[in-house]
């Protein structure tokens, strides 16, 4: 199995200036990801689910350890990655898909979804064509390809934001929460998708509202909760 | 050893005018203005018996040319007849002892407001331009210290848009006079107001040309065979004054810059600026010996 | 560039296009810029918050070479550029603005002249930089006009007759007209109403997409800050207090006043 990520005795807080305060999220976090794998993150509300896979993700800093990734250009610890570094990473090999799409005005849906294949070089044409097939894979009506994400619902937004995220297949994917809000055709092309990516190589790492909506992709899981058992072996077990 | 034989006798005034330090002044920045071809160079400008911006700055220039032996002509608007013209020549004439003529081909020194003569000048012959303004980028830049700098940079490029404004808003270059022009590929100046026909005449040219502003205190000028070239896009050739096919109603002449004089029922004639070439044509056909020498303009093309 | 990304391990060797290291300025007794520090890779979009006299827009007019600070040093890697840009003499200096930088003011009497045509506006770069055919300034000028989403029917109005979204489009317009290796952008959308605010950030924002320009803005509005720049620098009396990429500057501020910022929008 290729690695992918090494995450070693990883902490982090907040510090609240305002109040004076320190908020532990978690600390001295270890895992490793393998390429084709899928972990899932669990444990009770506020366990610092999302905030690790932020952490990972670059968007908060680690205060202490190391999230050493393997890319193709070789390993480089994320926690402390140049941001010129971490910007290019997150064009080309690391995704991050949430709930929320961060549409902007005037650009149309089709456009968005293939923004990411346009940034990393595919021709105009080629990603357009990619996007609309996305598009139509998430059940978007094509009548709305055209149109801005704006003035959409939440549950449209919801799918024009997972064909944005999953139409290029990243080596590191996290997911947060992606399901959440979405109906069951789009919820089961999500997962077929996701299957694809799995099977292609991507290694996976998302928390989930109802697991139980990913479970035949699941490998291993983590329990973030404090005092809980650090990692199981995933067995065949409906979680 | 008297005293008298030490010193001069008293006379009302300098010779050519002006003292000797403002002569000298003047020879100097001459100098200077022809060292550095089109560059604007400042100088104090004094008081003559003429009202500022009725051509001071070129009698000034004439005045610490002239000698006794110096030929001079004035001309305003092509005419050697015009008040103005007549009353500069006469004063040259008055504080110089220098003879005066009407014929460009006689003249050593000519004094002009506004245009070149039609004939040919010489390498022995010097043109002093009469410059309401002297700075090409008033236009475009009122801070006069910021032109400077500009100048110093060769930083042109509002100039050319100016050109550019007028194509766009009129479909060709507008500006009829003072026509601004690069001086030795490197200083733009304005050639005074002549017009555009005369500004190629400027152009690797035999005789110096000095142009002096006397209200605003600058001369520069055109050495004898130097680049003066007019600013134009590649692709909008520079063009003069449509006359080149129009008749002069005294003279017969016909491929030169004219007035035109309306009539009173409403149509034009026409009669060549160039009053003197105008008066030796008439008098040629008459069958006097008249000596017309070599144009610019030949057929109202502008010859090499 | 935080200390701690000066020791950052390194993935790609990609070159800064932009250093600037210890730039200090100080007008009398009031330091306008203490030891600022930024560097920015070809194709980045660095953003600059702070409140009004922090230093922002001095530092990005230093970058403009209208500033000379006390010191400091500032380079460009481009062909033909070479040593501290601060040391550039003005002729040098007005050249190298002339062709390698674009600028886009708060204030477009700064960049405009009010009452040429816009055209002609966009066209001065142009000139500048030596075109001498009207047919290809024309050419030139309505391209960059279209880029920046300027209705060409009025290209030739002169900017006083138009609306300030208008006006900033002109500006725009005139900096990309010679694509420029950089791009700096001083409040460009203050003082717009909110809906022109967004069109013209979209067009900033597609220019940047397509045209892979690097870019330097500076606001004191978040939402444009966030919208545009991949990495964030916020400066406070002249100092940078945080910088890092723009969604953990916002998600995970580090220093007090950064929180205390990030919290007071709206």
């Amino acid at each position: 199995m290729t690695r992918i990520l090494d995450v070693r005795g990883l902490s982090k807080g907040f510090e609240m200036h305002h109040l004076g305060a320190q908020m532990q999220a978690f600390s001295d976090i270890s895992l490793t990801l393998d390429a084709g794998e899928f972990l899932l993150l669990k444990g009770r509300n506020g366990a610092g689910k999302s905030t690790l896979l932020r952490t990972l993700y670059r968007s908060y800093l680690a205060q202490s350890g190391q999230i050493l990734f393997h890319s193709s250009h070789g390993v480089i610890d994320l926690a402390r990655a140049a941001d010129v570094d971490v910007t290019f990473l997150r064009r080309t090999e690391i995704g991050f898909v949430t709930q929320f799409l961060t549409a902007r005005p005037r650009v149309s849906a089709e456009a968005l979804v293939a923004e990411p294949l346009r940034l990393a070089g595919h021709g105009a044409a080629d990603a357009l064509e990619q996007a609309r097939h996305w598009l139509a894979a998430f059940g978007v009506k094509q009548a709305l390809w055209a149109a801005y994400p704006t003035t959409f619902s939440g549950g449209e937004q919801q799918k024009v934001n997972l064909a944005r995220a999953l139409i290029l297949p990243q080596r590191l994917l996290m997911l947060d929460e992606p399901t959440a809000s979405l109906d069951a055709s789009a919820r089961a092309a999500l997962i077929d998708r996701l299957a694809d990516l799995k099977a292609q190589g991507t290694a996976m790492i998302g928390v989930f509202h109802h697991p139980g909506d990913v479970a035949q992709l699941i490998d291993r899981e983590i329990d973030l909760t404090p005092d809980a058992p650090q990692m199981e072996d995933r067995t065949d077990v409906v979680v | 050893m008297t005293l008298a034989s030490l010193t001069r006798d008293w006379e009302p005034m300098a010779y050519g005018f002006l003292d000797a330090s403002a002569k000298r002044e003047i020879r100097r920045k001459t100098l200077k203005a022809i060292s550095v071809p089109g560059c604007q160079m400042p100088y104090a400008s004094r008081e003559v018996p003429m009202a500022r911006g009725w051509g001071t700055g070129g009698l000034q220039v004439s005045c610490t040319l002239i000698n006794p032996t110096t030929r001079i002509k004035v001309i305003d608007q092509g005419a050697d007849d015009s008040v103005n013209a007549a009353s500069i020549r006469r004063f040259l004439a008055r504080v110089s002892g220098a003879p005066t003529t009407t014929d460009t081909l006689e003249a050593d020194l000519i004094q002009s407001r506004h245009r070149i003569p039609e004939e040919r000048l010489r390498e022995d012959q010097v043109l002093v331009l009469q410059v309401p303004n002297p700075e090409p980028l008033r236009p475009v830049q009122p801070n006069m210290s910021i032109a400077r700098q500009m100048h110093a940079d060769a930083d042109y490029g509002r100039m050319w848009l100016q050109l550019y404004e007028q194509i766009v808003r009129a479909g060709r270059v507008m500006q009829g006079a003072s026509y601004p022009s690069l001086v030795n590929g490197r200083f733009v100046m304005t050639p005074s107001p002549i017009p555009r026909w005369d500004v190629p005449k400027l152009h690797m040219a035999k005789h110096l040309t000095l142009l002096s502003a006397g209200r605003e205190k600058r001369l520069h000028a055109v050495p004898p065979f130097t680049k003066v070239e007019p600013l134009v896009f590649d692709d909008v050739p520079y063009k003069v004054e449509e006359h080149a096919h129009l008749m002069c109603h005294r003279s017969g002449l016909k491929g030169f810059f004219m007035n035109e004089i309306p009539q009173a029922d409403g149509t034009s004639i026409h009669e060549v600026s160039d009053s003197d070439l105008g008066v030796k044509a008439i008098h040629r056909t008459e069958g006097a010996p008249v000596e017309i020498g070599a144009t610019w303009y030949e057929n109202g093309e502008m010859g090499q | 560039m935080t200390v701690q990304q000066m020791d950052a391990p390194r993935l790609i060797t990609t070159r800064p296009l932009l250093i600037a290291q210890g730039v200090s300025k100080s007008y009398g007794s009031v330091k306008a810029l203490q030891d600022v520090s930024a560097t920015v890779y070809p194709g980045e979009v660095l953003g600059i918050v702070g409140e009004s006299g922090s230093g922002k827009s001095t530092f990005l007019r230093s970058l403009n070479l209208e500033e000379t600070p006390d010191s400091g040093s500032y380079t460009l890697d481009l062909p033909d550029v070479q040593g501290n840009l601060f040391d550039l003499d003005r002729f040098a200096r007005r050249m190298l603005c002339a062709t390698k930088i674009g600028i886009v003011y708060q204030n477009p009497h700064l960049g405009l002249l009010m009452k040429h045509s816009s055209s002609g506006n966009v066209a001065e770069r142009l000139l500048v930089a030596g075109e001498r055919r009207f047919a290809v300034l024309r050419e030139k000028a309505r391209e960059a006009l279209d880029a920046s989403e300027f209705p060409l029917s009025r290209m030739d109005a002169p900017p006083v007759e138009l609306s300030g979204g208008m006006q900033q489009r002109v500006q725009l317009a005139k900096a990309i007209a010679l694509e420029p290796a950089l791009l700096l952008l001083d409040e460009p959308t203050t003082g717009l109403d909110v809906s022109v605010q967004a069109l013209v950030l979209d067009t900033l924002k597609r220019l940047q997409q397509e045209r892979k320009i690097t870019m330097v803005i500076v606001s004191h509005d978040l939402g444009v800050i966030r919208t545009l720049a991949d990495r964030v620098m916020v400066m406070k009396g002249g100092r940078v207090v945080e910088a890092g990429l723009a969604d953990q500057v916002f998600q995970d501020p580090q220093h007090a006043y950064t929180q205390q910022l990030v919290h007071a929008k709206l």
